[in-house]
């Protein structure tokens, strides 16, 4: 059905592309910041247009060790953490997506129910802290290992694979660990790609629980290390770099170092954006809960 | 019997009950095992007598919490924001999925779609840096009012304009997001309703309110009950918002449940009783809405969440 474009048009693509640039610029400032020299931004009333190219931001930034110990924190945590989404969830759906297995109906009510009633923070601290997990890696890991949302989905899509499959890989022998890693999980691959890359999203996001739980700098990672930043960038900068750095403070341009920062943390986001927007069908069935 | 034939349908599961098991270690260790810890509200924290020896003090924590007033700016706050969600927030994504639609062109489609969506994906930490960078008093706000001759304004610290400032701080991430439902839903509207429209000779705007709506209005529907059972939920209530976005010059305005709790418990060192008691209040609550809200959605004839 082709049409001429009619004024509506080009009000519809005008109003649009008007949110579009609301959607984008922020970004654009941020990254013009995280390079300017502060000389010329101060020259300007309205640094829009970039006139300098300056990495002294990031040069300080990286010359801090906390930012090593951060960087490599959230790598761990990302990489452990989606391993452990991945597999204990693959695995709890795929054996609640069997009807047949006594107790399955009690399993379900009893993970259901924690999707409508929690602890709250208090309670949760607490069982942490009693856990011995304060400082640990696994603070951040094993509290989220579980999202029920996906569990839900995994479970529906391993429901649409045909039974014969799994009963005939069966007959010649395999058991059902085998029937999952060798069958069932190349059948729904796009989905578990869809999921893996979400998880990963969230673990690089994370930063709640480290705040909860990590009480040490070298703990910390990106994403706290960032907001320690934004709140009291002299602070960090003179806990950072030690009394031999002091003298330098007076050259810091604060909102430079939080730029840099900024974009630092937010790269390896937009680094999965291209495959992450392959897989917004998935968001349709994620999108409707909202996490 | 039957007892035997359970039994040796569990030895036939036995392979599945180890694959389930780590998954529920985890929701006991940390859903049921927080639970526990929620009789907390009805005692008088001790640390060195644990949650089991503390002293049990009746509704105590509850009668404290009722008497101060931060608890209850906290709690109309939650509401006042809550509702300001639905109203100014729920609609947006409906609106730009149904304008999308109108675009012919795929390919711009796209482009708009996933410009939109890519803030979803950033953590608020990041969103809450880049917003001091453009809305702070020296951001890209006030460079340009003040080119223009305007005050400076600092909407992060000012309590008449920070609800809107959350509203819309969330619908800058969230609408693109929010509207691959509804585009979905709009994709399965057949293509034929749209061509005999056009040759009955109605115009794209009775296309969109007699075919598009009606299209896409029981996903609404539905989502929209969702949304209000999710209200007071920790993600719909926007406790990672809120928290990387306010300060105390706002607090009268923006501090909900959440970050009372949270604030009162790890800033102030108030005792974890009380605390708990004012979380186990707002779970009660969330839990009333989410109930209701799936009953009500499945009432609707769709499966709500659950």
């Amino acid at each position: 059905m082709k049409q001429r474009s009619t004024v509506a048009d080009y009000f519809i693509h005008a109003f649009l592309m008007l949110l579009a640039v609301i959607s984008i610029s922020p970004f654009y400032n941020v990254i013009i910041t995280s390079f300017a020299d502060p000389a010329a931004v101060n020259e300007q009333s309205f640094y829009l247009i970039p006139t300098s190219f300056d990495l002294s931001s990031y040069e300080m930034l990286l010359k801090g060790s906390y930012i090593g110990y951060s960087v490599m924190n959230s790598l761990i945590v990302t990489l452990a953490g989606t391993l452990v989404n991945m597999l204990v969830t693959t695995c709890g759906a795929y054996a609640l997506s069997k009807k047949g297995m006594p107790g399955r109906g009690v399993m379900m009510s009893g993970i259901i129910f924690t999707m409508l009633f929690s602890g709250g923070l208090i309670p949760f601290y607490l069982t942490i802290k009693n856990l011995h997990m304060i400082n640990t890696y696994s603070a951040m890991i094993l509290p989220v290992a579980v999202s029920t949302f996906f569990l839900i989905v995994m479970i529906s899509q391993f429901r649409t694979i045909p039974r014969d499959l799994e009963e005939s890989a069966k007959i010649d022998g395999a058991n059902d660990i085998y029937i999952l890693f060798r069958i069932v999980i190349p059948i729904v691959k796009p989905t578990m790609a869809a999921i893996t890359l979400f998880y990963a999203v969230a673990r690089w996001n994370e930063w709640y629980y480290a705040m909860l739980f990590m009480t040490e700098t070298k703990m910390y990672p990106m994403q706290l290390f960032l907001r320690n930043m934004l709140l009291d960038v002299t602070k960090m900068a003179r806990d950072d770099m030690g009394a031999a750095m002091v003298a330098q403070l007076s050259q810091i341009y604060p909102d430079g170092l939080k730029m840099a920062s900024v974009v630092l943390t937010m790269t390896p986001i937009m680094l999965v954006y291209p495959f992450l927007q392959k897989h917004f069908a998935a968001g349709v069935t994620l999108g409707a809960v909202k996490e | 019997m039957k007892n035997r034939g359970l039994l040796r349908r569990m030895v036939e599961y036995k392979y599945f009950y180890l694959l389930v098991a780590p998954m529920l270690v985890y929701f006991i260790l940390f859903e049921y095992v927080p639970l526990y810890g929620l009789m907390l509200a009805f005692k008088e924290f001790n640390f060195a007598k644990g949650i089991t020896g503390s002293e049990w003090i009746g509704l105590a924590n509850f009668e404290e919490i009722f008497r101060l007033d931060d608890f209850w700016v906290a709690f109309r706050n939650t509401i006042i924001i809550a509702f300001g969600r639905l109203i100014f927030e729920f609609p947006v994504p409906i609106i730009i999925a149904m304008l999308l639609n109108e675009v012919r062109k795929a390919r711009m489609k796209k482009f708009y779609q996933v410009v939109y969506t890519f803030p979803h994906f950033l953590s608020w930490v990041i969103i809450g840096g880049i917003l001091i960078n453009f809305l702070g008093t020296f951001g890209v706000l006030n460079q340009l009012l003040e080119l223009l001759g305007f005050e400076k304004v600092n909407l992060l610290v000012d309590p008449d304009s920070f609800r809107a400032l959350i509203f819309g701080s969330s619908l800058w991430r969230d609408m693109g997001w929010g509207t691959i439902i509804y585009l979905a839903a709009i994709a399965g509207i057949n293509p034929a309703l749209y061509e005999a429209a056009s040759i009955d000779g109605a115009n794209r705007l009775k296309q969109i309110l007699h075919i598009t709506w009606p299209g896409i209005a029981g996903t609404v529907a539905v989502l929209f009950i969702l949304n209000v059972g999710a209200m007071m939920s920790s993600g719909g209530g926007g406790f990672d918002q809120i928290f990387n976005l306010y300060n105390p010059a706002v607090y009268e305005k923006a501090d909900i449940l959440d970050t009372y709790v949270y604030r009162r418990t790890f800033a102030v060192g108030e005792s974890f009783g009380t605390s708990t008691a004012v979380g186990l209040l707002k779970s009660v609550i969330n839990f009333a809405l989410l109930y209701t809200a799936n009953r009500a959605a499945k009432r609707l004839g769709q499966e709500g969440i659950f």
